[in-house]
């Protein structure tokens, strides 16, 4: 849920549930790095509610986009560590001597 | 002094800005610069765009065996490691015994404290091939089934019950309900189940370890209960944590600020219980102390005591040393990628709210 102004789109908090520092840590984190983002912040209003306030303030653009963008972004670095690491598995799989590889106790 | 980031800051600035310092009292620098606009009044850009983060984030394995590994995470701020972390721990899915029905429990462990432990015991279960159970019935896409049986007979020595000894039911429950007034009721079971779950997975859906005790038996005392196994998260309960543990800790790096020589050079390789520091040989009797295994440093810090002028200890803010104790239902580097791929769904859903 957003919460913003009618008048001035450039300052929302985003309530978000179900969710904690997990994702609104990165969140905030991703946004630091944007340079339409003026402030930003997240705050848990009680540790008993399974809710997340997210603050951002632009310098201009609707705060809504750049959370998306945000958002977006966080994805796509996701999708990236993904490749990665599933690429430096593989390396590391190959490089190993059989004899050492995964072995499951149960089929042995 | 080297400047370790490669930007154009002054070197203090970068050290200030790429390291964390352990001093002898306490740490400095913990927070660095999370604005992206820190140093923009000097020209300098130190924001992380998605582009710079592909093209600074490394990973390199260490250790990968099927119940832990170690990687190397480069290139990658604390909160999106801390996400990885906080998701392996509480929020990748698997398997665990959540209801049994006790038919018969005459041992000394309570039915609550027997059930508890069963909870707690590895499935070799893929979480992937189930779904949550919500309200509906107990069906072959939602539920594992298990059975225990056993008893000790009269006369003879104690029983020590293993988890091994837990059957697995791949047709369902074996249990009739208390049979309500009508007779064609009575076959109905606490499941139910369509098709067998036999051709589910390649392995049969057993424990992973066959070896855990879960119970003593006496002589006379019997144990028989049905216990049925459901899909959730460790946030829920830490039975169903797929980690033993999963944890980080950032590269140490340590400096030697001065040339140590001869005794003093004796004096700090001693103190430091990890070998951190080694002595070499300059010749002619003299000797010099160099910083040969930094990655083995735990930060005791008894090598800044009592004074921190001749070591400088440091960890790279943006490299991480991350372990996986997978507890046996997925492999360590599944598990990670399956935590990747929550955080993505995470935002997947929130862009989608927004829209
Ligand atoms: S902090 Fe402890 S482990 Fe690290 S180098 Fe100093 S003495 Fe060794």
């Amino acid at each position: 849920m957003e919460h913003g102004s009618l008048t001035d789109s450039s300052a929302s908090t985003f309530s978000i549930m179900e969710e904690d520092h997990t994702l609104a840590n990165s969140v905030r984190f991703v946004l630091n790095q944007d340079p339409r983002v003026a402030f930003c912040g997240y705050s848990i209003p009680h540790p008993a509610d399974n809710k997340v306030n997210i603050r951002v303030q632009t310098t201009g653009d609707p705060a809504k986009d750049v959370m998306k963008d945000a958002l977006q972004d966080l994805m796509v670095m996701g999708q990236h560590v993904r490749g990665t690491f599933d690429k430096a598995v593989a390396d590391f799989k190959s490089k190993m001597p059989a004899e050492q590889m995964d072995v499951d106790v149960n089929q042995q | 002094m080297e400047n370790p980031g490669g930007s154009s800051l002054p070197a203090f600035l970068e050290l200030q800005r790429t390291r964390v310092l352990c001093k002898a009292d306490a740490p400095t620098h913990t927070e660095g610069f999370q604005y992206s606009g820190a140093f923009a009044a000097m020209g300098v850009d130190t924001s992380v765009s998605v582009e710079k983060f592909c093209s600074n984030f490394k990973i390199e394995i260490n250790r990968l065996t099927e119940e832990d590994m170690e990687f190397d995470m480069i290139g990658v701020d604390a909160s999106i490691a801390n996400a990885f972390r906080r998701i392996l721990i509480s929020e990748v899915p698997t398997m665990a015994i959540e209801k049994v029905f006790m038919v018969d429990n005459t041992s000394v462990i309570a039915d609550e404290v027997l059930s508890h432990r069963l909870g707690l015991i590895p499935l070799d279960a893929d979480p992937r091939l189930f779904e949550y159970i919500s309200d509906d019935v107990p069906n072959e896409r939602n539920t594992i089934v298990y059975k225990l049986h056993v008893s000790c007979e009269k006369g003879s020595q104690r029983l020590t019950v293993k988890s091994g000894q837990l059957e697995w039911l791949p047709e369902g429950s074996q249990l009739t309900m208390a049979s309500p007034a009508q007779s064609g009721d009575n076959q109905r079971t606490y499941t139910s189940f369509g098709q067998s779950q036999q051709n589910t997975s390649e392995r049969p859906l057993g424990v992973k370890y066959k070896d855990i005790t879960i119970a003593r038996l006496g002589p006379g005392q019997a144990i028989e209960l049905e216990a049925h196994a459901v899909k959730g998260v460790g946030k829920v309960h830490a039975k169903w944590s797929p980690v033993a543990t999963a944890w980080y800790r950032m590269l140490p790096e340590v400096v030697l600020l001065k040339e140590i020589k001869d005794g003093d050079a004796e004096e700090l390789v001693k103190k430091c219980p990890v070998n951190v520091f080694d002595i070499e040989d300059l010749g002619n009797g003299k000797k010099r102390a160099v910083v040969a295994k930094p990655r083995a440093c735990t930060l005791c810090r008894e090598c800044v005591r009592p004074t921190d002028d001749q070591v400088e200890l440091r960890r790279v803010r943006d490299h991480f040393i991350f372990t996986i104790e997978s507890t046996g239902a997925l492999p360590p580097e599944v598990l990670f990628t399956e935590a990747v791929k929550i955080l993505e769904e995470k935002c997947e859903r929130v862009i989608s709210e927004l829209s």
